[in-house]
């Protein structure tokens, strides 16, 4: 390979010394991951790409944030908005673990009902849900025990 | 020991509907019972059901409880704001037992997580009414002898009916039932409960039209269709006169058959069914006191 293909490609996909990089979000979710993680709301430094070609989800994004190492529940929260996100945990320049985000069987918090009349939408109360099927994603409400759906889920 | 509260006809096992069904026969036979001498019981009704309430506190004080509550939330404090958590701890502090009414879904799920009593729901928006269940189950049995082999046919809205969906997943724990649907084509039984009767093998069967079919029934559970359930008020007015039963329906149907409702009825059982020796929705409500004694009696480890 020539070199100065070599430093474009270096460049596009630049290196962060420590920290995490979320690889195969959905280009459309990419906002929204944004959003859950609060990486708005924080102090690290942050790239990311949109629109990147890849052959399973058409477009994708990748979010790189240094220093940073998310805890089991912030991945939860991932999981359920891009289901084929990988997670690269770097140190000094190298992958020390690779992560596949997974649906766990409960969730939560995170999402909220999609029943206007469940208790958890009149009422202070943290959401609980059994996760029925996870692809395509269908959450069982532990209180009113209706069913909320992909296209239904909205994040707390 | 882990409190036993009531909240989801799916709470109970097998063994435990059948002990309910054997503590409503004892009852039955003999409802003056001192088991809740000393206790004070919370009825707390968030929206009005007088039936549901009555045959609670009535059951309550055939075993010689006392009743604490409101029977509806415009005289309690839940009129000025005070959230069900709040009313719960507040109440679980005074009482042995919560019997609760309320029109959100899953209030009675969360309810039974702060209260330090156990609590019985007796109906949380649509979702579940279990006690109507088992005063059901109780009916069935009374009138049958058993709960396995039931042909049923369920009647009316079987989308919406909470009732029609928790006896479907009780009477599936029993030997091959078979469950016969009709329904007008808006409200037929969701597409979740035929996948667990499939995944279960059980048989079923969907009929369009309300006739001769039902000479195969044991048990004809009717519903009301209701005419808010319509997205288009025509076809309320093409269904509403469709889905009645009639005495002259009744003419080629097994001896055994007996008709239940969960009342109040509107006009989907004709007046003329009542002098039927197969109508059974009358004392289908007596049931519920016996079994609703026997459910308070089981949840409070009484006997
Ligand atoms: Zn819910």
């Amino acid at each position: 390979m020539k070199d100065h293909i070599k430093k474009k490609l270096k460049l596009k996909v630049s290196a962060i010394k420590d920290g995490t990089v979320i690889d195969h979000i959905n280009a459309l979710s990419l906002f929204k991951v944004i959003k859950i993680l609060g990486l708005d709301k924080i102090k690290n430094q942050i790239t990311f790409g949109t629109n990147l070609d890849s052959a399973k989800l058409g477009r994708k994004a990748i979010i790189k944030v240094s220093d940073k190492f998310f805890k089991d529940d912030e991945i939860d929260k991932i999981a359920l908005i891009a289901p084929h996100a990988k997670l690269n945990i770097i140190e000094d320049y190298e992958v020390v673990e690779k992560r596949i985000v997974e649906i766990p069987d409960v969730i939560h918090g995170i999402a909220k009902c999609f029943n206007p009349k469940c208790i958890t939408n009149n009422e202070e109360i943290s959401t609980c849900f059994q996760v029925i099927s996870k692809e395509p994603v269908r959450l069982k409400c532990h209180y009113c025990e209706k069913i909320t759906g992909q296209d239904q889920i909205k994040i707390k | 020991m882990k409190k036993k509260d009531l909240i989801s006809i799916t709470d109970y096992t097998k063994d435990e509907y059948l002990r309910i069904m054997e503590l409503s026969r004892e009852f039955e036979q003999n409802p003056n019972q001192d088991l809740l001498k000393g206790k004070v019981i919370a009825s707390l009704f968030f929206e009005p059901s007088t039936r549901t309430r009555l045959s609670f506190e009535t059951a309550i004080s055939r075993l010689g409880g006392r009743i604490v509550g409101f029977s509806d939330v415009g005289s309690s404090s839940v009129s000025k704001g005070e959230t069900l958590h709040d009313t719960i701890r507040m109440v679980s502090n005074y009482a042995d037992l919560i019997v609760m009414r309320h029109p959100l879904e899953g209030s009675a799920r969360y309810a039974a997580e702060i209260s330090s009593v156990p609590v019985i729901n007796a109906g949380d928006g649509a979702n579940q009414h279990p006690t109507q269940t088992l005063l059901d189950m109780y009916s069935i049995l009374k009138t049958q002898g058993t709960l396995d082999n039931i042909n049923i046919f369920m009647v009316g809205d079987l989308k919406y009916g909470r009732t029609v969906h928790s006896l479907l997943m009780a009477l599936s724990q029993f030997e091959k039932p078979v469950f016969n649907f009709i329904a007008p084509y808006e409200l037929q039984m969701p597409e979740e409960y035929k996948i667990y009767l499939q995944e279960k093998g059980i048989r079923y069967f969907e009929h369009p039209e309300f006739n001769e079919i039902i000479s195969e029934a044991d048990i004809i559970y009717m519903t009301r269709v209701q005419k808010e359930r319509f997205s288009d008020p025509i076809e309320y007015e093409k269904v509403r006169n469709v889905y009645i039963l009639r005495n002259q329906m009744l003419k080629d149907t097994k001896p055994n058959l007996r008709i239940l409702h969960p009342l109040p009825r509107v006009n989907e059982i004709h007046n003329d069914v009542d002098a039927n020796d197969k109508a059974y929705y009358f004392e289908q409500a007596r049931n519920g006191v016996f079994a609703r004694e026997a459910i308070i009696t089981h949840t409070m480890n009484l006997k």
